[in-house]
């Protein structure tokens, strides 16, 4: 523990989890309260980062439809309290288990296909939730819908800004710790195994496709938490939750973190909130009004990541043991 | 009947279009073996492009003829700086900087066009209707498209079948590294391509420019649909492009066309027009499902 300290890894990994950990109390002294709603969005988009990177990190299947568990645990939050079921303890586990149901049934359809057949299949099943969302006349359609936010009477009160960011953060903490006894299991390394040479794998007689579907399940189910507590946090459910432009954010994020490392998608998260909230004033200042147009300069800057940096921030913290 | 005959024909004008989108997409996947998501900002840069040309001319033909080799210009200027770096790529990288190229295009009209859509007029011969049968009447503009979508879709089977470049085109497909070291110059064959697949798009963009209208992320969606087009109809296959359009085309022009009245038989008349578009647009999906579950290539895919 004080021997991982001494890397630049640790380290940064340490700075960040402890500003993340006071961070409500840092926004209330300089009185940014602004600064805590960029903070929590950062812990729920850490949370589908590590759920994506379960599968795209570790066992290397581009999935290109992740935001849609955004919308699948939003809308199961935002339909049970539209229609008056306020209490958390039914509207989460229900979030979850259609999640998880949704990642059953794309993953058993999905993964017999590989490559850009893959990429593309799982884009589609997005877009088709997507489609059906923008057309539930019943719950806003297009214009999506205002919520009230989960109820745990007695336990703990998501209205209070810090509260809920702190609950985020415990459950980003209960994440990491997951991924990491999930990467570092025999599952784990079947999955990786596989994303090396699958045709191996096979031979060595482990049932790949079952696997891969765990996989993809769990990744589910962790993406759909991160959709609920998105839903909390705008207390607003809509279509553009899941619109394939944030799937594609996603892959983003994981990339620039670096694939398959454990604290990757949370280095990428940060890095990708920074830099959208950084450009902005950025260009603004070479010249007023260019603040809008950050993309410009964003875009060039994910071909340039494609290209030369492949291992993401995690690389650039040195060497991996092991 | 009449009605049915007229909706079919929009879905072939709606397939044709998507067919030039996803010829230009399944080529480059399967002579280059690239995942080209900037596909899309190609067709919105050709309806930009015609519009700003079109202004220029004070004519339709003359401004689109104009933009055709401009779409080229621009498909070979990104597929130099850009795309001939990620050949060698994994799908991965081909995806994130692709994406890339889209927030840019998108931001670049923004800044260059402003942030409201345009729109372009339907020329002035073409805007009245014409009798395609007795007693039929359908907009001239529309059958143009049709005309014009056949026509090339024509050329392209012609190209490819027939020709010294199709010959390439195909032989590339089949084996990039063989084709290297025969001595063809691959790096002029995949610009050529690159630009062949950008006038496509450019082409298609600003055809459906008049009946839609030219607005920034207009290539996003579509592209999406030329995407499970080539899904169906197996990818680097141009003739399972061309069925897969045509089925797609005629499921989402039907499905709008004729849901509403079906789903109004028990469903209030708002949501029925509300969701009879999702609907169509779910089938599409669900064929896609379909075809992927009972054959994992796509239709007129190589088997692996």
């Amino acid at each position: 523990m004080i021997a991982a300290l001494r890397t630049p890894r640790g380290l940064a990994t340490a700075a960040i989890l402890l500003v993340l950990a006071v961070l409500p109390l840092l926004t209330q002294a300089f009185d940014q309260r602004y600064l805590l709603s960029v903070g929590t969005r950062i812990v729920i988009w850490s949370i589908a980062a590590i759920s994506l990177n379960m599968i795209l990190g570790y066992g290397g299947l581009v999935s290109f439809g992740h935001a849609v568990f955004f919308g699948i645990g939003g809308y199961a939050v935002g339909i049970l309290s539209a229609n008056g079921l306020q209490s958390g303890w039914l509207q989460w586990p229900v979030a979850i288990a259609a999640s998880v149901l949704w990642a059953a049934l794309v993953g058993a359809l999905s993964l017999r296909t590989r490559g850009l057949y893959f990429i593309m299949i799982t884009l589609a099943f997005a877009q088709l939730v997507f489609y059906v969302s923008a057309g539930l006349e019943a719950y806003g359609a297009d214009d999506g819908l205002n919520i009230s936010r989960s109820r745990f009477p007695g336990l703990i009160d998501l209205r209070d800004k810090a509260s809920f960011y702190w609950l985020c953060f415990v459950l980003l903490l209960g994440t990491l710790w997951f991924c990491s006894r999930f990467a570092n299991s025999r599952f784990g390394f079947v999955l990786r195994g596989a994303k090396s040479n699958d045709q191996r794998m096979m031979a060595l007689g482990f049932p790949v496709f079952r696997y891969r579907l765990a996989a993809f399940i769990l990744s589910g189910a962790f993406g759909g938490l991160s959709g609920i507590l998105l839903a909390n946090e705008g207390a607003y459910v809509s279509p553009a939750m899941m619109s394939w432009v944030k799937s594609g954010d996603l892959i983003v994020i994981v990339v620039l973190g670096g694939m398959g490392t454990l604290f990757g998608p949370l280095y990428g998260t940060i890095a990708f909130f920074v830099l959208e909230e950084s450009l902005k004033p950025l260009l603004d200042l070479a010249r007023k009004g260019w603040g809008e147009y950050w993309q410009i300069v964003f875009g060039p800057m994910l071909v340039l990541i494609a290209l030369y940096a492949k291992g993401g921030i995690d690389s650039l913290l040195g060497r991996r043991r092991g | 009947m009449d009605y049915l005959l007229i909706q079919m024909l929009n879905g072939v004008q709606l397939g044709l279009l998507m067919f030039l989108l996803a010829a230009g997409l399944t080529l480059t996947f399967g002579i280059m073996d690239l995942v080209n998501l900037a596909h899309g900002s190609l067709y919105m840069m050709g309806a930009y492009i015609a519009w700003t040309l079109i202004g220029v001319t004070d004519s339709f033909v003359l401004g689109a003829l104009l933009a055709l080799p401009a779409t080229f210009l621009l498909g070979v200027v990104v597929e130099a700086v850009v795309m001939r770096r990620l050949y060698a790529r994994d799908h991965l990288d081909q995806v994130l900087a692709t994406f890339g190229l889209i927030l840019f295009f998108n931001e670049l009209v923004r800044a260059v066009w402003g942030p409201a859509g345009k729109s372009i007029a339907v020329p002035a011969f073409l805007a009245h209707t014409v009798e395609i049968l007795p007693g039929v009447l359908y907009p001239a503009y529309r059958f143009a498209i049709i005309v014009v979508g056949a026509l090339v879709a024509l050329l392209l089977a012609w190209l490819v079948a027939r020709t010294r470049l199709g010959m390439l085109i195909r032989a590339g497909a089949s084996n990039r590294r063989m084709i290297g070291a025969l001595g063809v110059n691959i790096e002029l064959l995949f610009s050529l391509v690159f630009g062949l697949g950008a006038v496509f798009a450019g082409l298609a963009g600003l055809m459906a420019a008049p009946i839609s209208s030219v607005k920034i992320g207009m290539g996003d969606d579509i592209l999406i649909l030329a995407f499970v087009i080539i899904v169906i109809g197996g990818i680097g296959s141009i003739k399972g492009a061309f069925v897969a359009a045509m089925v797609v085309g005629q499921i989402d022009i039907v499905g709008r066309a004729f849901l509403p009245d079906f789903l109004k038989t028990f469903m209030s008349s708002a949501a029925a027009s509300s969701a009879a578009p999702a609907i169509s647009q779910v089938l599409v999906y669900v064929l896609m499902a379909g075809v992927l579950v009972w054959r994992p290539t796509g239709l007129f895919g190589q088997r692996t």
